[in-house]
């Protein structure tokens, strides 16, 4: 553990470690910043492990057990001191919190150490106003979002209440629900890739519900769904712009949106 | 039916360019899902009911044999016959035998996705045999040589106007003047052909929604009381049933019976709900002299006791499909097999193989909506991504993507390379994105670019930048 000296000095405070996920991490480093505000807000400390790299996700959803296995076993070791595990993503928060336990079956010190390592992991938003309990955030933001609810995020955590509740608080913001939020928006890993067509007739049909939202500003709290979302509605010459949730909550809007241009 | 699953892509794209099809895909997404949500919100004890479910199914299906023998046992004494049929040419044959024995030169079947699985109308008719489907849309779909696009409503890829044109075309001895216009004429019409078919008929056959092992009956619900006509009006009915369809009680069948029709349809109870013990008795003012149930396994025992076995909870209800944006997107037919959808997607490979079957578990978002709607609470992204695995350790996968990710996970697995090697890639994609910061085409993501623009990164990583603060505040620290 890199952090062993800090988090003695600061132990009256939960010690957070901030998993940033890989899109984060390579695509939009404001996120990432964004969540470190948002949990130190909270009255966490972050810590950010450099050995940190990917959940797993892609290879556990082509059927790659044995690297899924690897890369967890990795996980775990970077990051169980910690009192939380964060992600600013309902997918990979999922995967650490409901997957990993079971690539352990079995193995009895290991799936009792991803066990005790899952109940940790939080999705960011949820971490906020589940866990610490945040009730408003202190930021501004002037114009009209809305809200796509990611699948793993929603169904699999039960994040649709917070984000929304969170970004009643942003000073400014008028929340516009588009029709069918909680519908699929295509992406869904490598399936995008592999079935680029039907993937393409499910975002279609998502970005038709974004314009007639009528918002200026679509957000969501998963990087894979956003690009996804943002990389259709560019090529469809939408000036809607695309952000992740936190970018918003933490009130660093400053950067260029993912897509469309910045208010 | 013959499987196309392996054409899954080439049946996708053809039924994304079918704008009729795309059409009447809409009424699975408007209909449905709301009547469904309806339901279930005005039952409280909805999803009580689902944790029952799920515990009665998965207690017969750790005693299935124990079961099955029990209702064996009660059919034979209420006067009625069992066949077990371990595949489907069995089945087939046992059909076939029964009719032949009755002389049978024309059968009125209810809907069964059974007899579809064991391709029967097929095996009937190249033996000389006629079979008439009485729900509507077996009838429709059966008139136009085509199989269902769906497990509850087998014609819903199609519109009124095709439906019309089709009565037009084959009910040539009614008046061409005839209004055809709504739906209620389209089933009065196909009622009144209907009609003297049942009377005709030598043998009813139906599917089972159930097989209660306490009485010895098989339940079927419909909503057209076509299933009641065909079993009842024939002189010999013939169930034709999967061995999971079992359950201990009478009790058990009430309990699922009160989460089907809300599931599939939205209703409470579907219309009609007959429950069959035996064949007629000498009491009974009319029903079949003879009464068969034809057991069939078709590789469905060879799922007790694998990560597959939850899937035999499954009791036909559509939600999954009704739900799922893929099935949106690309209809029934596009899976290319007997069952579509994400039920079809874990069960299809289940029964014929994933070499054959390996695009429908992995034409899946994982989004989770079929397992939140499934009545029987079954996993099915789960079992998808069993399917996935079990198609990796045999090498299935696509080699492409098997040597994409296996380098993905390499450098996953070794941070430091990892980060030295994003520190090069991110740069130089962030500078295919050029001033606008989108790509309009990458290597190796045609899929994702042929519709997408694939946003730039920023360039420097947020761990980089992270670490260069951290040294910052060190160094200013000092």
């Amino acid at each position: 553990m890199a952090d062993t000296h800090d988090m003695q000095a600061d132990a009256r405070k939960p010690q957070v470690g901030l998993f940033a996920t890989c899109l984060v991490d390579l695509f939009r480093p404001t996120v990432g910043f964004s969540a470190v505000k948002l949990i130190e807000d909270a009255g966490c400390d972050v810590h950010v492990p450099m050995a940190q790299t990917c959940c797993g996700q892609p290879a556990y959803n082509s059927g790659d057990r044995a690297d899924t296995r690897a890369i967890a076993e990795q996980v775990i070791e970077t990051f169980e001191g910690f009192d939380y595990i964060v992600a600013p993503s309902g997918s990979c928060s999922s995967m650490l919190k409901k997957h990993y336990p079971g690539l352990f079956k079995g193995d009895a010190r290991w799936e009792a150490r991803a066990t005790a390592f899952s109940a940790k992991v939080f999705e960011l938003v949820s971490f906020l106003a589940d866990v610490m309990k945040v009730k408003a955030v202190d930021a501004a933001f002037d114009g009209s979002v809305t809200y796509h609810d990611s699948c793993s995020g929603l169904r699999e955590l039960g994040i649709s209440k917070q984000p929304r509740d969170l970004l009643k608080s942003v000073d400014g913001l008028a929340i516009k629900e588009m029709k069918d939020s909680d519908v699929c928006c295509g992406f869904g890993g490598t399936f995008c890739v592999k079935y680029s067509d039907i993937s393409n007739a499910i975002v279609s049909k998502k970005t038709t519900n974004i314009d007639a939202s009528g918002a200026d500003v679509l957000l969501a709290g998963d990087m894979g769904c956003l690009m996804n979302m943002a990389g259709k509605l560019k090529r469809e010459g939408s000036k809607i712009e695309v952000r992740h949730v936190a970018e918003v909550l933490a009130g660093m809007t400053d950067t260029k949106p993912i897509a469309g241009q910045a208010k | 039916m013959k499987l196309t699953s392996p054409q899954f892509k080439e049946n996708s794209a053809r039924a994304l360019a079918d704008q009729q099809l795309q059409k009447a895909l809409l009424n699975v997404q408007k209909g449905f899902i709301g009547k469904r949500a309806a339901a279930a919100a005005d039952l409280p004890e909805f999803d009580a009911l689902r944790d029952n479910a799920r515990e009665i199914k998965n207690h017969v299906l750790g005693h299935l044999d124990l079961y099955l023998e029990a209702y064996e046992k009660k059919v034979t004494e209420a006067g009625g016959h069992v066949h077990w049929a371990e595949t489907a040419e069995e089945a087939r044959e046992i059909v076939l035998g029964i009719c032949r024995k009755r002389n049978a030169k024309t059968v009125t079947k209810g809907k069964s996705m059974i007899t579809e699985e064991i391709n029967l109308n097929e095996y009937l008719e190249e033996n000389g045999i006629v079979p008439v489907e009485t729900d509507l849309g077996e009838y429709i779909i059966q008139l136009r040589g085509e199989h269902p696009s769906h497990i509850i409503a087998p014609a819903v890829h199609l519109n009124k106007e095709q439906v019309e044109g089709d009565f037009r075309r084959v009910h040539t001895h009614l008046p061409q003047a005839r209004d055809l216009t709504e739906p209620t004429s389209l089933l009065s019409e196909a009622r009144e052909v209907l009609r003297k078919r049942y009377f005709e008929a030598d043998v009813g056959i139906t599917g089972a929604n159930f097989l209660i092992a306490e009485t010895g009956s098989s339940v079927i619900v419909t909503n057209e009381g076509n299933g009641d006509l065909t079993q009842s009006l024939g002189k010999c009915h013939i169930a034709v049933a999967s061995l999971e369809k079992i359950v201990p009680t009478l009790n058990d069948c009430a309990q699922i019976l009160r989460l089907l029709a809300r599931s599939a349809t939205g209703q409470d109870m579907s219309v009609y709900t007959t429950f069959s013990t035996g064949p007629r008795r000498p009491e009974d003012e009319d029903g079949p002299e003879e009464y068969h149930v034809v057991l069939l396994d078709n590789g469905r025992s060879a799922m007790l006791g694998t990560e597959f076995q939850e899937m035999l909870r499954c009791i036909r209800c559509g939600a999954c499909m009704n739900h799922c944006p893929v099935y949106h997107a690309v209809g029934g037919h596009a899976y290319g097999s007997v069952y579509p959808g994400p039920m079809g997607a874990v069960l299809t490979p289940s029964l014929n193989g994933i070499d054959k079957a390996g695009h429908l578990p992995n034409a899946s978002t994982f989004c989770g909506r079929c397992e939140s709607v499934c009545p029987m609470r079954i996993p099915l992204p789960k079992m998808m991504r069993n399917w996935r695995e079990r198609e990796f350790e045999r090498h299935l996968t696509p080699s492409a993507a098997r040597y994409g990710l296996g380098l993905w996970a390499f450098f996953a697995r070794r941070p430091k390379l990892y980060r030295f090697a994003v520190s090069f890639a991110m740069p130089a994609l962030s500078l295919l994105g050029g001033t606008g910061r989108r790509i309009r085409s990458l290597p190796l993501a045609g899929g994702w670019t042929k519709y997408r623009d694939f946003p730039a990164p920023e360039g420097r990583t947020f761990l980089q930048e992270w670490a260069q603060r951290e040294n910052r505040k060190q160094g200013a620290g000092r």
